[in-house]
């Protein structure tokens, strides 16, 4: 039999483990709030066409991508932190949702390249005397940073545009219907389906009684990811419903129309000249 | 209690022998009844009678598995509505408010969503601004133009959605459970509207098992069990037959009416008999 102080720190622990998924489901529904909110700011990048940014920044991103030279990949890297700073979007807010996250990912594939790709040895790794190569120093510095580049610009491009003239945009540009439809489909059911999982876990939360084994939170999360993707097969159903309802076609359209002004013609001249200018440094 | 209505020469709607299914599990089965112009009609049945589908059914977003369902004289049927003339033509005359909100707001912003049926339908941007403007403010919800529709409280999401169906001013109105969820005051808001679409042209629909709004809001009724018809008649008719109440589950074993004063109404417990509510009711008040 378990002393009562045990079994009163299993029920913390239960209860926190619980805690976490529904403070994690909160604090990913706050962060997309809050985005939305970034995206309806005065900054340098929300001013412009959505067009405008849409070309220019997937340009950048094509670029970033297949510059052969380091330092004009730094020189991008700083233009999109340029960007970033008269659009209101932090370097404290890169740093946590792209920058770190990017990096643990990356670092994975970009360090065994370190020491496996043959070339003159600058270093050796100490105990282990594994050989470190310009050529593979350079490899991975590369893969990282196009990586944060790339993934940077994107992120600019999401956190400065409403999601619903992204997809107008794409549109623009021919994206077919059915991706820009998906699209706009995943955006609208993200805060129905964080709050429904939210929802679960309190219910889950307010009927347990008893300490959970490790198998048995395994049981919980699974069944309760099981009941939320049959709930989410159902509302994808009905919101489709409800939009033939009100004479969806398939097409989005929007009451924003855009509107380009001599600063989304200077600030596509602007990034033309980037990107050009990152292609010549480089040849 | 089902009595012959004279059918008139193009009904709104003419539901004959409809049956529909989902999956293995049937949910309307042999259906039959007309619906006539600027008609107010209560579709009363008890959770899983049929009711929603039949909406669904009348607003062309499910199709039935055999019989036919007929919208102004011209049959409903999936490949009529592949065209985008007669589509949208019909999606201009009905409107249909689903049960939960959450499911008709999809938009970012509550401007949005009230635009959303317009733009579909090609209205000019211009129409759409002022008709969007008119709308919130008939429906008192102008400050919350700029709010994201998942931001809002429940009453203000149920107020949000019919504003954004009754935009386009349909001829045809469906209501599904339009009171569920609903503080008192809302409810009564809602209900004033429906009150005040009598004799205006507009046939409203409305599926419910709130037997205190049907009165108000309903000239005729549609008892549904099961997926079948166990009976129509007016509100009153088919409020006064207890039995049929009971039968249809739509009312509970003690339900009663006091004569003609509808407005009486309250909630009692029989002694030695368990309260369905407990804390509800009040101990023995008859």
């Amino acid at each position: 039999m378990c002393e009562p102080s045990a079994i009163g720190r299993r029920r913390r622990r239960d209860g926190a483990f619980l805690d976490r998924l529904a403070g994690g489901l909160v604090r990913a529904m706050d962060h997309a709030l809050d985005a939305d909110d970034l995206s309806r700011r005065d900054g340098l990048l929300q001013r412009l066409d959505p067009r405008v940014k849409l070309t220019g920044l997937l340009g950048l991103i094509v670029v970033a991508v297949f510059v052969k030279s380091l330092i004009v990949l730094g020189g991008l890297f700083l233009v999109a932190v340029a960007l970033a700073l008269p659009s209101q979007v932090g370097l404290s807010r890169l740093a946590r949702q792209i920058w770190l996250k990017v990096l643990a990912f990356t670092i994975l594939i970009a360090l065994p390249a370190i020491f496996l790709v043959p070339g003159t040895i600058v270093a050796r790794l100490p105990i282990l005397l594994w050989p470190v190569t310009l050529q593979g120093v350079r490899s991975a510095a590369f893969l990282l940073g196009r990586a944060e580049t790339a993934a940077t610009f994107a992120l600019l491009l999401i956190l400065t545009t409403p999601w619903p003239h992204v997809l107008k945009a794409l549109r623009v540009f021919r994206a077919p219907i059915v991706l820009v439809a998906i699209l706009g489909m995943t955006h609208r059911y993200i805060f129905v389906f964080l709050e429904s999982a939210s929802r679960m876990f309190e219910a889950r939360r307010s009927r347990m009684v008893g300490p959970l084994s490790p198998r048995n939170r395994r049981r919980v999360a699974t069944a309760t990811a099981g009941a939320l993707l049959d709930k989410a097969l159902h509302l994808s159903t009905d919101v489709q419903s409800a939009m033939v309802s009100r004479g969806y076609r398939g097409e989005v359209r929007l009451i924003d129309d855009f509107h380009t002004t001599p600063i989304d013609g200077l600030a596509l001249a602007g990034f033309a000249a980037i990107a050009a200018a990152a292609l010549w440094l480089q040849a | 209690m089902t009595r012959p209505w004279e059918i008139p020469v193009t009904p709104a709607f003419e539901v004959v022998d409809v049956h529909y299914a989902y999956q293995d599990a049937p949910a309307l089965q042999g259906l039959s009844l007309t619906i006539r112009h600027g008609e107010r009609v209560a579709l009363l049945g008890a959770n899983g009678s049929g009711k929603s589908t039949l909406l669904l059914l009348l607003d062309g977003l499910h199709f039935a598995n055999r019989g036919t369902v007929s919208a102004f004289g011209e049959v409903l049927s999936q490949a009529r509505l592949q065209d985008d003339d007669i589509a949208f033509a019909f999606r201009r005359r009905v409107g249909l408010v689903f049960q939960n909100p959450d499911v008709q707001l999809f938009c970012p912003t509550v401007f949005d969503e009230l635009a959303f049926g317009p733009l579909q339908l090609g209205w000019s941007k211009d129409e759409i601004r002022e008709r969007v403007g008119a709308t919130l403010a008939e429906f008192s919800i102008a400050h919350l133009k700029d709010r994201p529709p998942h931001r809002l409280s429940g009453g203000e999401k149920k107020r949000v959605a019919l504003a954004s169906v009754l935009i386009l001013n349909p001829d045809v109105l469906l209501l599904d459970e339009p009171t569920a969820g609903l503080d008192p005051q809302s409810a009564s808001e809602l209900i004033d509207y429906l009150v005040k679409c009598q004799g205006s042209g507009r046939t409203v629909i409305t599926a419910t098992h709130d037997l205190d709004i049907v009165e108000d809001i309903a000239d005729r009724c549609f008892v549904l069990q099961s997926g079948r018809l166990a009976a129509s008649g007016t509100a009153s008719e088919i409020l006064d037959d207890a039995a049929l109440c009971v039968s249809a589950h739509i009312a509970h074993a003690h339900y009663h009416r006091h004569g003609d004063a509808v407005d009486h109404r309250h909630h009692h417990r029989h002694t030695n008999e368990a309260a369905p509510l407990a804390g509800k009711a009040p101990r023995g008040s008859e």
